[in-house]
This record gives structure tokens, C-alpha cells and sequence, in this order.
């Protein structure tokens, strides 16, 4: 059965950016934020809470639509497979995700989140779930 | 990998940036690195509030990329102690350095014109801060700077207050709302500098020479200061559980080290904040402790319901300082006393430490209504010491502008040294543990309590008997270990985690190679460092003095002996060469 990341206590979150480090770690090998599929983020200040923008797992994926190439096609359980050789940069899917979840990365490609379950693996405040979801 | 040095010259708004690998490969980074730079920069004689005085902000190899590895630290000549200044922050900014790719960032010179500092990658620019100079409070000027800077949701944002403008010898500067370069005087140099915020962003990626090592360590890492009772520990209660501890162990500095405990310390409990006042808990980049509390304090002021709502942080040595030792009863006055200190960028300690001075020179008749302004500062009077804090930052007369040079300036103007609460000039922290809290500060490189945690070692001998040579060889031993964890530059909350072992293993997983023998060395070499600055600015540990309210007052260990206090100085400096 295919997972996905749920977003379970928004609230809870306390902005430490450990999820971010482990998705660039794990997917991207690399050590930084912008690699990271997962975006943790104030909005007004520490003051003001966080906000934890991720693919949100549609089931028919905006982005996907969007996409002019045939790049960002839908992915069993919700969520979408990229497939970089397809991609030209244009960044018509991140303007289709209200949510903001995709942004690029050096290169100009599309980070997109997998849903793995390592950003969940490494939140010490329940914040992320791993979730088992229906087969379509 | 890491060794660039953004220095930046105010005057002429002008940067370059410098390869120091000599000095990160020696020194590691953090405070190994920042020493020499201060060495560097700062010749003998130098001015604290001159332009020529530099301050420097540095992380070292592992920052943002260990857990917990999150804070940054700042180097600068003190116009408080007129020494060696040292503070470290939390908050975002040793994530916001990392990818941005500074080791250190050194100031100097004195801007022209009131400006702060936009650093987003290698892009760096001295602005004018002209319409937010007289701003006074730091949240305002954090929200104001959001608005224009770019590098939203992660970056980091310094400032100070009005405290630091008008240049309050305490000021502190403001990191991310709810941490703070604190004690010995950063906001009033900044201030000197015309230099009222920093905000600064990046977006590199740190290469690391073996990716699956450094998952390997990274993984051990994490899951010791998930799974150890470190995260219960600072996460529960957080620092304020204190409260209740060392009140029953008598260690409570109340009513300016009148009293060792509190009659009401329960108000005042870390359990009462958490189960009244506790509105949620956040983290510094990169821990997933997190351990900064925040209360919230909601305050009527009109009829009909009208509430003004305040977040405030707070910790243990904050409800010491402007709550036990000045006799404060209500947990909500606590909040109010630092929220106003927080509105002006005052470094809480230090002003708690003058506030209880005054209080007791005034019972005492050294200071008298003329000097106050006809204000009277009386145990437990929050309102009053509300009024007093706006006279030491607004400074109507003399005896204002004293207060704002500190507690040991204070006295030695009016009076009242033996009952100036200060170790090394500088107000102390919330623990009358015994003598080796005592002179654990007094020898401390920054005179803090995390020189060497003197607190702990009087709380192991309160257990099992130590000597006097073996609490000086216990001091020893850890100013000269945690020069080695703040050159990397690690919270020392999670410092169990960041055992010599696993520093070097840690260190190893990104392709730096030292022995811990050798770590031991440059722990010493760097400790030496510090105090040849010291002495160069005319400290002298065979001339320190202590108050005498430290023997009157009973401690966690009963009453302490001045001759222990001479011997185990004596004892430290014949084993440190200092």
C-alpha cells in the first residue's frame, strides 16, 4: 500500500528544521534547505508560528496538469513522480500549487516530495505522519 | 570547508572576504577562531565604544549541520568589565551564517549614518536605518526589517533596542525576538558603531567530503539528544524548574543575596509558569530540543474587557535576577519586569543585579530621593522598578546615568561594594551553590556560569566530598573542555551529547581530524588565548575581590570561608599559569 506524509499537528511544530535537513540528507544527498522537499517557515517572525508547506497528496495533482512537458505525472496514492529528462525549468507546476510545495533547486529542477517518511522519521514533536493510503 | 571572513568596515560601507584556514584549522572556529580575531583586531588600549573596536560573530565546522550545534558567538571588547566580551545566541542566525558561507563576520569602524547590515549570500550592504534609530522596541524593528529584507522564513534578524543606542553598559542585542547576545555590553557597541540591526539569509549548500559517514553520525547524534533525558530535561519545565530546586537546596540568590531561599519561590516555580503561563515551546535551527519558553501575559487596560497580549520568553536565571532577588511575589510581575527589559534590549541579569543594589543602598540611606528622582525602590514594588528601568535607559540625571554603567560602578560611586553582588565586575547568576560557583565565575574567561559550571561542581561535592584542589581541578578541566565545544559552536545544554568521543567522531564524519588529546591542547591554547586579552586590558585574578555578602549568607554547602575562596585561587592559578 503506498504512504504519504500527512501534515498531523500543525501546532505542535517547533521550528527546529530537522525534517528539512534529513529530506535534503536523504533525497539530495546534500547538507542544506533549499534541497529539501519539506519547507518549514515563519511567516511575521518566530512570533507568529510556522508554517509547514509540503506536497499535500492530491489525488489529481495540479502541478501535474500544469505541467507542459509531461514531466510531473500523478503518483499512485496521491502526489506526483517527476521525471527530471522531461523537464525544461518552466515553473508553470509551482504556480499550480496553492500550497507552494514545490520550489527548485540550483539547478532550476523541481524538488518534489516523494513521500518517504523521512522528514516524519526525524520530527521529535509528532508534528509529520507516514500514512498508509488506498491503492486507486 | 569552513574558513571565509566577511569583515566588514562601517565607515566606509566597504567588505571583502579573507580565506582563514590558519585560523579554522587551528583553532577549529566558534571561540577558538573569534579569540584570534579579537587578538587581531583589538590592540591593548582600545576603546570598547570606539570606532577602532571590532566585534566579531563566529561558527564553527559543525554548525547547522549537527543536531544542536546552533549557537553562534560573539567577540568584542566589554564596555561593561572593560575586558574580554563574550556572549552567545541561539536562534537562527548560525543556521542563517552557515548557508550563507561566513566562518566569522568582523565589524569594525563607526557607520556615518544610523545603519544595519543585509548579508543574503554574498551579497552584503550597509543601509541606512535613519527612520528606525529611535524605534524602541526590538520587535517593532524586526517586523519593520521583514517587510524590505528578502530571505523570508529563515533568516536571521539582530537588533537592539533603545538601551543600546543610548549606550546602556548591559545592552544586549536581540536575536530572532526570543534570544539574545546577553551580559557583558554587545547592544551598546553596536550601538557605538551606529549599527542598530543585522538581517542575513543563505542558500548554499555545505559540501561534506564523505555523504555516508556524516549520515552515520548525524543519525547517532540525533538520537542521543532525542532519546536521553537531555531533551526531557530542557524541553518539560525547561531552565525555570531551577526554581524549586535550588530553593530547597538553599542556593537561591533572594533579595540581593540577603537570603539563599525564597519564601515565595512556589509563585515564582518553573511548575507554576508551565501550568499558568506557558503558551508554547520553540527550538533554534537545527535542535530538536527546543527549549525556548514563551509565556504569554495578558493585561487589562481599559474597561470592557481590552487586553494588551504580550509573548515573552523566559528562563531560570530571568526569574532569579528580576524575581527572587528582588523579592517579586507574582509570576506575572516577573513577566512584566522582563518584558520591558526585553522592549529596550536591557541584558536582564545585569539590570536585576542593579536594581537589587539600589534596593538595598536605599535602605541604607547610600542613595537617597534626590538621586532617584524621588523614585523608592522597595522589595516586591514592580511598578517602581518599571519606572526605574525607563530612568536607566532614558538617563534624566547622574545617579541614572551610573546605574547605567552597572552594579560594581554603581557602588564604587555610592557606596555599598560589599553587598554589589558582582564576580569580575559582572552581575552573577541564580546560584549560591558554594565556592566553587564562586570562584568558578570570578576565574571564568566571560565571568559566566558556564565558564565552568563552578553550580554543578558545588552540587557534586554536596554529594560526595570534594577538596578544594578538587573542585579547582574540576573548574580547570572544563574552562579549558568547553572552549572546544563553543569553538564548534555546540549548545551547552546538549553538552552530555557532545562528549570529547563524540566530538571527535563527529569532526572525523566531515573530514576533520583531531585526536582528543589534541582537542584537549587547543582547549588549553585558546583558554591561554583569552586571558593573555584579559590581561592585556587590565585583569588581574591576584586583585578580584569578593563581596562580602558571599560569606554572610548562608549556601547550598553552609557558609562559605573567605580563606577557602583565597586558597582555591591561589590553587587555580599556579595550576593555569593564569
Amino acid at each position: 500500500m503506498p504512504s504519504r506524509i500527512k501534515v498531523a499537528n500543525p501546532n505542535r511544530c517547533i521550528g527546529c528544521y530537522s525534517c528539512m535537513l534529513a529530506c535534503s540528507r536523504t533525497n539530495a544527498d546534500s547538507v542544506s534547505l533549499i534541497d529539501s522537499a519539506i519547507d518549514i517557515r515563519t511567516s511575521g517572525g518566530i512570533e507568529s508560528g510556522l508554517q509547514i508547506i509540503v506536497c499535500r497528496s492530491c489525488i489529481d495533482p495540479p502541478c501535474a496538469r500544469a505541467c507542459p512537458t509531461g514531466a510531473l505525472t500523478p503518483r499512485n496514492g496521491g502526489g506526483v513522480v517527476l521525471k527530471k529528462e522531461l523537464c525544461d525549468s518552466c515553473k508553470v507546476c509551482a504556480d499550480a500549487c496553492l500550497p507552494r510545495a514545490i520550489h527548485f533547486d540550483r539547478e532550476d529542477m523541481p524538488v518534489n516530495c516523494i513521500h518517504c517518511g523521512t522528514c516524519a522519521r526525524f520530527c521529535s514533536h509528532d508534528v509529520l505522519e507516514l500514512i498508509k493510503t488506498e491503492v486507486l | 570547508m569552513l574558513s571565509n571572513v566577511l569583515y566588514i568596515d562601517l565607515e566606509t560601507g566597504e567588505h571583502n572576504i579573507r580565506d582563514r584556514s590558519d585560523l579554522f584549522d587551528k583553532y577549529i572556529g566558534g571561540t577558538g577562531v573569534a579569540t584570534q580575531l579579537l587578538l587581531e583586531e583589538c590592540p591593548p588600549g582600545t576603546d570598547p565604544l570606539s570606532p577602532e573596536a571590532p566585534v566579531i560573530f563566529s561558527i564553527g565546522p559543525l554548525s547547522a549541520i549537527f543536531p544542536c550545534v546552533s549557537k553562534v558567538v560573539a567577540m568584542f571588547k566589554s564596555p561593561l568589565t572593560g575586558e574580554l566580551g563574550e556572549s552567545h545566541a541561539g536562534g537562527r542566525l548560525a543556521m542563517a551564517m552557515r548557508f550563507a558561507g561566513y566562518g566569522s563576520i568582523v565589524i569594525k569602524g563607526r557607520s556615518p549614518k544610523p545603519s544595519y547590515l543585509s548579508i543574503h549570500d554574498d551579497e552584503v550592504k550597509c543601509k541606512d536605518a535613519t527612520s528606525i534609530w529611535n524605534v524602541s522596541s526590538v520587535e517593532v524593528i524586526g517586523k519593520i526589517l521583514r517587510d524590505v529584507e528578502p530571505g523570508k522564513g529563515r533568516r536571521s534578524i539582530l537588533r537592539i533596542g533603545e538601551a543600546g543606542v543610548k549606550g546602556v553598559s548591559y545592552a544586549n542585542v536581540n536575536v530572532d525576538t526570543y534570544r539574545h547576545f546577553g551580559r557583558l555590553g554587545l547592544g551598546a557597541v553596536l550601538g557605538s558603531k551606529n549599527l542598530k540591526a543585522m538581517v542575513i539569509s543563505g542558500t548554499e549548500e555545505v559540501e561534506l567530503p564523505d555523504m555516508e559517514a556524516y549520515k552515520g553520525m548525524y543519525k547517532k547524534l540525533y538520537e542521543a539528544v532525542v532519546d536521553t533525558e537531555v531533551m526531557n530535561k530542557y524541553h518539560d519545565l525547561g531552565t525555570a524548574a531551577n526554581i524549586n530546586v535550588l530553593n530547597q537546596l538553599k542556593g537561591l540568590p533572594t533579595k540581593n543575596l540577603k537570603q539563599s531561599s525564597f519564601e515565595n519561590a512556589e509563585s515564582l516555580s518553573g511548575e507554576y509558569f508551565a501550568d499558568n503561563l506557558l503558551l508554547r515551546k520553540i527550538a533554534c535551527s537545527n535542535c530538536p530540543i527546543g527549549c525556548i519558553h514563551i509565556a504569554m501575559l495578558k493585561t487589562p487596560f481599559h474597561k470592557g474587557h481590552e487586553f494588551e497580549v504580550n509573548h515573552i520568553s523566559y528562563d531560570y536565571e530571568l526569574i532569579y535576577s528580576l524575581g527572587t532577588n528582588l523579592g517579586i511575589t507574582l509570576a506575572e510581575d516577573v513577566l512584566r519586569l522582563i518584558d520591558r527589559c526585553e522592549r529596550y534590549g536591557l541584558d536582564v541579569m545585569s539590570l536585576g543585579g542593579v536594581l537589587a543594589w539600589a534596593t538595598e543602598a536605599y535602605e541604607r540611606d547610600l542613595i537617597i530621593p534626590p538621586d532617584t528622582l524621588g523614585i523608592a525602590p522597595r522589595w516586591g514594588d514592580t511598578d517602581t522598578y518599571l519606572k526605574i528601568i525607563d530612568r536607566i535607559v532614558k538617563m534624566p540625571n547622574k545617579f541614572y546615568e551610573i546605574m547605567a554603567k552597572g552594579t560594581a560602578a554603581a557602588a564604587a560611586e555610592y557606596g555599598g561594594e560589599d553587598f554589589a553582588i558582582t564576580l569580575g565586575k559582572l552581575e552573577i547568576a541564580g546560584y549560591h551553590t558554594g565556592p566553587a560557583s564562586i570562584v568558578g565565575q570570578l576565574v571564568g574567561v566571560r565571568h559566566s556560569h558556564l565558564d565552568n559550571g563552578g553550580y554543578s561542581i558545588d552540587q557534586k561535592a554536596a554529594s560526595s566530598q570534594l577538596t578544594e584542589e578538587q573542585m579547582v581541578d574540576k573548574l580547570i578541566y572544563e574552562d579549558y573542555g568547553r572552549n572546544i565545544n563553543n569553538s564548534l559552536v555546540a549548545c551547552l545544554f546538549a553538552r552530555g551529547v557532545y562528549s570529547e568521543d563524540n566530538i571527535v567522531e563527529a569532526l572525523a564524519s566531515v573530514g576533520i581530524n583531531k585526536t582528543k588529546e589534541e582537542l584537549t591542547s587547543i582547549g588549553r591554547e585558546i583558554f591561554l588565548a583569552k586571558y593573555q586579552f584579559k590581561k592585556q586590558a587590565g585583569f588581574d585574578l591576584g586583585d578580584v575581590k569578593v563581596p562580602a555578602r558571599f560569606f554572610e549568607t548562608i549556601s547550598q554547602l553552609g557558609s562559605i570561608k573567605e580563606e577557602t575562596i583565597t586558597n582555591m585561587i591561589k590553587l587555580y592559578r599556579d595550576k593555569t599559569g593564569v
